[in-house]
């Protein structure tokens, strides 16, 4: 064969993998999407589930899965951003840091369930808060934790040496070259991790199951005061997320509309965690653009 | 003239490899040193010793004196961030940072002190000036730093560093990156900072050392072979490797 001839069905092969992969992904978006998205209407968004008729929506389920990844990232943002910055910043070159590494590897592919069951044991029993929205924020965390480091570190990473040197040059103490200048430069990557990150908790199930629990009480919207019992912002609640929803309604469900359900929800599910996607590269690139101040030229 | 910096008996090994052997080389003030020099002869990593930048990477061994003045700068209660804002650096490839130019000079300015904005201001664009770069960026100070040539991305991290106010200056082959207009620029703009600042320069552009500098200390092999003023060791150096490695016969 010769070279050309190569070259050409090497091209050629490469081109079908990413075909196939293209086609899988394509293929399965879009059949969620043509069999969910006939099934969502403003009905389907705003009106609460029910058990045994048809015509249930996702409200709470919907406003459950937003407010669980909100708590989530606040407690888990502020543990992977610092343990990311010591990764990459301070850590020396020795056995503790490697140990520290394999241990967030290890975290990063426990299987979800495993989480879950953890999470249950630990939270939802030893520590008494029963099926509510902390534990399940909890075991999201041990879930999305060593994620969100990993990614923070490779964005802080990414900063090149120089400006380091340059910072630390020019008389800044360590402290300042990283939150003035590593930082603000890493930030839209972080921002993509963050997001990134938060696709995968949100269309998580497995881990929630045991610990945030199957059901969602009616609550109310109007209500505050996050300490009340029937406020919709009270963390002590058991909450079903979507994606928990979705594995309950084809398992167990009993209204005769579970499939329509189902499907509905699935496509609300992979529009959401879509629109993180698309949203992460817009904000990432618009935030870079304003710290850098490359605006007019 | 008096010394600004000295340095006696200097050693420094990476891991257990010593890259410098053992001298004693001194600066003056208000001038410009040159130090030349193959590559691998040294004479970058003893300049990152004159501001401690070695002290970033692991498992550095330096011994030895240094002095910026009276005071030890390896001395342990010696403030490495205070040290670093007198001793400024300037790299060989320009590295601004990707903040408006305004910004990066801002950023020298605030190591020394807080200023009110109209003083932010004025220093920052007298820094600008110091460094000739001011006629070329005042309408864009807004503006991303990077976006600017190789030479003003320089000369804008340049008058980072003045801003900072700094008693000596470091360059490590600041011009090898650039083209030889921007090169001359810097090289302008060097011998009028001599009159307020000392200028120690890492070249291996010998028509530069003999252009600009004053004193010029040759290194070989992690050596310093000798250190002369800068019309003598062109002319008439002291040592024949000096001599050798100036027409070219190695390096």
């Amino acid at each position: 064969m010769s070279r050309k001839t190569t070259d050409r069905l090497a091209t050629g092969t490469i081109y079908a993998f990413v075909g196939v992969v293209v086609a899988i992904l394509c293929g399965l978006i879009g059949y969620i999407l043509i069999t969910g998205i006939p099934d969502i209407s403003w009905h389907f968004l705003t009106s609460a589930a029910t058990a045994f008729t048809a015509g249930g929506g996702i409200r709470d389920q919907l406003f459950n899965s937003l407010y669980l990844l909100l708590l989530t990232l606040v407690i888990s943002f502020p543990f992977a951003l610092g343990c990311g910055i010591y990764l990459s910043e301070y850590a020396p070159q020795n056995w503790v840091t490697g140990l520290l590494r394999m241990a967030i590897e290890v975290l990063s592919s426990l299987p979800s369930v495993v989480v879950g069951l953890f999470g249950y044991l630990i939270f939802v029993i030893r520590f008494n808060l029963g099926f509510s929205i902390l534990a399940g924020a909890l075991a999201l965390t041990f879930f999305n934790l060593p994620i969100l480091t990993r990614s923070i570190e490779e964005a802080l990473q990414d900063v090149p040496n120089l400006q380091r040197e340059a910072g630390v040059s020019l008389g800044l103490s360590n402290w300042r070259t990283i939150t003035k200048i590593v930082l603000p430069i890493a930030l839209p990557g972080i921002l993509t991790g963050i997001i990134i990150s938060a696709g995968r908790v949100f269309g998580e199930a497995a881990a929630l199951i045991y610990t945030s629990g199957q059901s969602a009480p009616t609550v109310d919207y109007g209500n505050w005061n996050f300490l009340s019992a029937d406020s919709f912002l009270n963390p002590m609640r058991p909450a079903e997320t979507l994606a928990v929803h979705i594995w309950k309604v084809n398992t167990e469900g009993i209204t005769p509309d579970a499939v329509a359900i189902s499907a509905g929800a699935s496509a609300v599910l992979i529009v959401i965690i879509l629109i993180f996607n698309v949203g992460a590269r817009f904000l990432g690139q618009r935030l870079y653009q304003h710290l850098t101040a490359s605006k007019s030229k | 003239m008096t010394a600004i910096m000295t340095s006696t008996d200097v050693h420094l090994a990476y891991g257990a490899k010593e890259a410098l052997h053992g001298f004693d080389l001194s600066f003056k003030q208000h001038e410009i040193s040159a130090l030349i020099g193959p590559s691998g002869c040294g004479k970058s990593t003893y300049l990152r010793c004159l501001n401690r930048m070695n002290d970033l990477l692991p498992d550095v061994t330096i011994t030895g004196t240094f002095k910026l003045g009276a005071q030890d700068i390896y001395a342990a209660k010696v403030d490495v961030v205070t040290l670093r804002q007198r001793v400024g650096m300037v790299f060989q490839q320009p590295n601004p940072f990707p903040f408006s130019v305004y910004e990066n000079v801002a950023f020298g300015l605030n190591v020394v002190g807080h200023y009110a904005k109209a003083d932010l201001d004025q220093r920052v664009e007298t820094s600008l000036k110091q460094a000739a770069v001011w006629d070329e960026v005042k309408d864009h100070l807004t503006e991303n730093a990077r976006t600017f040539s190789g030479g003003q991305q320089q000369r804008i991290c340049l008058a980072r560093v003045l801003a900072a106010q700094p008693e000596v200056i470091l360059l490590d082959e600041p011009t090898s990156a650039l083209d030889p207009i921007s090169s001359a620029k810097i090289e302008q703009t060097l011998l009028t900072l001599k009159a307020n600042y000392s200028i120690i320069i890492v070249t291996h552009n010998l028509q530069q050392a003999a252009r600009i500098s004053d004193q010029t200390a040759f290194f070989l092999n992690g050596q310093l072979v000798e250190n002369t003023p800068t019309q003598q060791i062109f002319i008439k150096p002291q040592q024949k490797t000096t001599s050798d490695y100036l027409n070219g016969k190695f390096g």
